[in-house]
């Protein structure tokens, strides 16, 4: 094996266990650590363990600190964003339920960032409460939102306006998702 | 012919309606293109020669300021429309509420990739909380039993819950129809006979949410959402919510009933549940 190739295998190794192994309260790490820890061509690393983890379908993703995402970002945005290891294709809902998900979260879950995606990224709690409030009894409905903002799939702010926040930016594919609501 | 000082009390007038209609749809998220911002350019244009001192020029400033966040909302509003994520909200909405639960999972699943996470020991790690181990005290020596506080009794105005964050600062009936309601799907879920046990409605997570879950409760009770049922010779207490208001309060002669909720009983309740 050529020195580059085990300087890129070592490299590989390091950059799995950054990447899967939960080191701040956060999950995921950012460029700028993957930079210390890998040096500065650590997104070429990065490309070489996506298409390791292809055959295993997971995938590394990469949220940036712009809300939306960066077709040719420079080494500066790379190093401001969060990188992660996501699944690359979809689970089904019985698989959903084994990463501890009740069917009734998930679906407030679905119902809350697909409104808050047609709110043009942004809805007053008290909507999306009563949207929640159909379905699920009511004595849940504040303590799931509570608990999507905990999880960091959305964020509030001072005037109770509910906004998407980094983990739905890296977990959903929000034009998919809805697409396939309106072909339902 | 108006003064210069009628013109620019109409002026002020004029440039504050401006702020309040721009201010109003940046914080409803209102379609900004209600907004007419050429006309508001006019108005500010037309009292600007008016301005002389440094608050009417503030003012003039701060209404440029809001005028310009709609023009931004509306640059926002174009580019949204002209992408693909943008759909009917309405038709949205419908659509939303007309699946069921089990199809919106099936649909979102398909669109979500969950983070991989995991946390491992690992032996590095293994040795080094072995060291802290033997270097830890014992806890007989670490934490000096203290005899428990003495908690006095007292009471507590609604501001003094407010301030230290046990009440929200929601319209106070507003919370009290939400726990109302709160109530009347826990009993129907389960209840009997259309009551729940006390302490099964009011105990919650902490000991400072289960203090605040009965002093709403209190208030249901009071204000005729709800009615008490005690069977003293059982020691039992329950709630029984009303469908409708009971506004018979008038023709009764109130009796106040008090109700300990100790940091005991709590414990004890907690116990009680995990067995």
């Amino acid at each position: 094996m050529s020195k580059r190739k085990v300087i890129y295998a070592s490299k590989l190794k390091r950059a799995t266990h950054l990447l899967f192994y939960k080191r701040h309260t956060k999950p995921g790490v950012k460029g700028w650590e993957l930079r210390k820890a890998l040096g500065s061509d650590y997104p070429k690393v990065l490309k070489l363990l996506d298409d390791h983890l292809k055959a295993l379908d997971l995938q590394v993703k990469t949220v940036f600190e712009e809300e939306k995402a960066v077709e040719k970002p420079s080494l500066e945005q790379l190093d401001r964003a969060r990188h992660f290891i996501t699944l690359r294709g979809d689970i089904t809902p019985k698989e959903a339920k084994m990463v501890g998900w009740r069917i009734d979260d998930l679906a407030g879950l679905a119902i809350t960032i697909s409104y808050i995606i047609s709110q043009k990224g942004k809805a007053t709690r008290k909507e999306v409460e009563d949207m929640l409030r159909d379905k699920l009894p009511g004595w849940k409905v504040c303590l799931n939102i509570d608990r999507y903002i905990r999880y960091g799939y959305l964020t509030q702010d001072e005037n109770e306006q509910l906004y998407l926040d980094w983990r739905t930016r890296a977990e959903v594919d929000q034009k998919a998702l809805i697409d396939l609501v309106l072909a339902k | 012919m108006q003064s210069k000082h009628e013109r620019e009390k109409t002026g002020r007038e004029e440039l504050s309606r401006i702020i309040e209609t721009c201010k109003s749809v940046e914080d409803r998220s209102l379609d900004p293109f209600l907004v007419d911002v050429n006309e508001n350019i006019s108005t500010v244009k037309e009292y600007f020669p008016e301005w002389t001192i440094p608050e009417d020029l503030c003012l003039d400033a701060e209404t440029l300021h809001h005028v310009a966040s709609v023009i931004r909302l509306q640059g926002e509003w174009v580019r949204h429309r002209s992408t693909s994520l943008y759909m009917d909200p309405f038709l949205l909405g419908e659509k939303l509420r007309s699946l069921s639960k089990e199809e919106i999972v099936e649909t979102f699943v398909q669109a979500w990739h969950p983070i991989v996470e995991l946390e491992q020991i690992s032996l590095h790690s293994l040795a080094e909380a072995t060291a802290y181990w033997i270097n830890l005290l014992p806890i007989s020596e670490r934490w000096k039993e203290k005899p428990p506080a003495e908690v006095k009794m007292g009471s507590a105005t609604r501001e003094e819950l407010l301030q230290e964050n046990i009440l929200r600062d929601k319209a106070f009936s507003e919370e009290l129809d939400n726990f109302w309601r709160e109530l009347r799907n826990y009993v129907q879920e389960k209840g009997e006979s259309g009551k729940i046990p006390y302490w099964s409605f009011i105990a919650g997570e902490t000991y400072e949410e289960t203090v605040q879950r009965a002093f709403m409760t209190s208030f249901l009770v009071t204000y005729g959402y709800a009615t008490l049922e005690i069977h003293p010779l059982e020691e039992e207490i329950f709630i029984k919510p009303y469908e409708k208001l009971e506004t018979k309060i008038g023709n009764k002669q109130l009796v106040s009933i008090p109700i300990a909720v100790s940091v005991e009983d709590w414990m004890k309740w907690k116990k009680g549940e995990q067995h």
